[in-house]
């Protein structure tokens, strides 16, 4: 899916956990998740400490988003 | 010899209707074969006899699948034949549509056994192979001659209850069983024959073929992310308490938008996964995990980008079919920059 919305020229990262997945698929755009169930949170961390890991995500892939790319790419 | 009875399924250029300006047609019914089921017949040294020939125009099919569907049924129905085939479709993708619908519906509503062929580019392929036995056809009537006779073998066969080998032996799609067999060497014997070989540059074959997929050229990326309004889609299935739009938990044949834009934080309360295919326990308990919506709001709050649009789109990503996901994809990013968004962030489980 991310491909496709890529394909009509919007910019999309996929987070996902299964990295080779998402490179198989053909994703431009890559962020890895904490795991597949939650792949934005981690329920063995405190609430507050979770959110501060899920903006940490969202963080990466706004910057994944930014920037100017010639092929498929997993931000970190 | 006993007879096997049979109704045949076709569309109006095969049912010796006429062509595209016939593609309009409702369905009608011919007593006996008609054209390619002669072919059948005189393959199965005339042990299958068609009985009713059914023809369709191939808009009036694809336009309403459910429709004529029901019609077929009921003239299968009145027959109760041994067997229903439809096509070959070759790659008429209308036509390819139709066979693979009639013949699933006659298969699970009836509990007849229904097959049909049709090229590997046909769309009717992806949306019917797990159901039915779909024989695998060039891309032209020039292959009519080959194809007949796998079709009434492979008929034959299911009739039979006899095995059905591999989709490689009998020339249908996979249809995605898994089988236990024996095998005589153990896997890592195998792997490591198959990586010599593959050194080698022998030919060899794969016990895990991977679906073949095509690149997309990087979209230009967003210039000015403070004022920026992104979109956030998930494959992990997040909807609304109770699922009010009846997503599948798998194989999704949809996908649904939601309004977030009053909305701060998912909770379970509100909000769940309609996803069959992973452990639902955390994204119920805070289906933040999987649609990072609190933390998406703090950062639109602290000016790290201007706006997150006000609904999120949302699909399961569950053994989905390929050509699905890459419609939804395209018809949601078509939305999306419609709609004037910059960038989006996908979630998938």
């Amino acid at each position: 899916m991310v491909k496709e919305i890529e394909r009509v020229g919007l910019p999309a990262i996929q987070i996902c956990a299964i990295v080779p997945i998402a490179l198989t698929v053909g994703a431009n755009r890559i962020v890895r998740a904490i795991a597949i169930p939650h792949p934005t949170g981690d329920p063995k961390v405190e609430k507050k400490e979770e959110v501060e890991l899920r903006k940490k995500l969202l963080r990466t892939a706004l910057k994944g988003l930014t920037e100017r790319i010639q092929e498929q790419t997993v931000f970190k | 010899m006993e007879r096997i009875k049979v109704v045949h399924y076709l569309n109006q250029f095969f049912g010796k209707i006429g062509g595209e300006d016939k593609a309009g047609i409702h369905p009608q019914l011919k007593e006996g074969p008609t054209g390619v089921g002669q072919l059948i017949q005189k393959e199965s040294s005339d042990r299958f006899e068609v009985v009713r020939t059914i023809i369709c125009g191939d808009n009036h099919a694809a336009e309403h699948l459910e429709e004529v569907a029901s019609v077929v049924l009921k003239w299968v129905e009145e027959i109760r034949p041994d067997l229903f085939l439809a096509g070959p479709a070759f790659a008429a993708g209308r036509y390819g549509i139709a066979c693979g619908m009639m013949c699933k519906a006659v298969q699970q509503k009836l509990g007849i056994p229904a097959l049909t062929a049709m090229h590997t580019s046909n769309p009717g392929v992806d949306s019917a192979r797990k159901e039915i036995y779909i024989i695998e056809t060039g891309d032209s009537t020039l292959d009519m001659k080959r194809v007949i006779p796998k079709m009434v073998a492979l008929a034959q066969k299911i009739l039979d209850k006899a095995p059905i080998g591999m989709p490689q032996e009998e020339g249908y799609f996979p249809r995605g069983v898994r089988i236990n067999v024996r095998a005589e060497k153990r896997g890592s014997k195998r792997a490591v024959e198959m990586l010599l070989k593959k050194l080698r540059g022998e030919p060899f074959e794969t016990e895990l073929p991977l679906p073949q997929f095509d690149k997309v050229v990087p979209a230009p990326p967003v210039t000015d992310l403070a004022n920026a309004v992104i979109a956030l889609v998930t494959e992990g299935g997040i909807v609304p308490k109770g699922n009010p739009d009846r997503i599948e938990a798998h194989n999704a044949s949809k996908y649904c938008k939601y309004f977030i834009g009053k909305i701060n934080d998912l909770t379970g309360e509100d909000y769940q996964t309609a996803h069959g295919g992973y452990d639902p326990v955390y994204a119920n308990d805070d289906p933040d995990r999987v649609l990072p919506l609190d933390a998406a709001r703090l950062l639109e709050k602290e000016g790290v980008f201007a706006k997150l649009y006000d609904y999120y789109y949302m699909t399961v990503g569950n053994v989905t079919a390929v050509a699905s996901a890459a419609r939804y994809g395209r018809e949601i990013g078509e939305l999306l920059l419609k709609n004037g968004v910059h960038g989006v962030i996908l979630t998938s489980t």
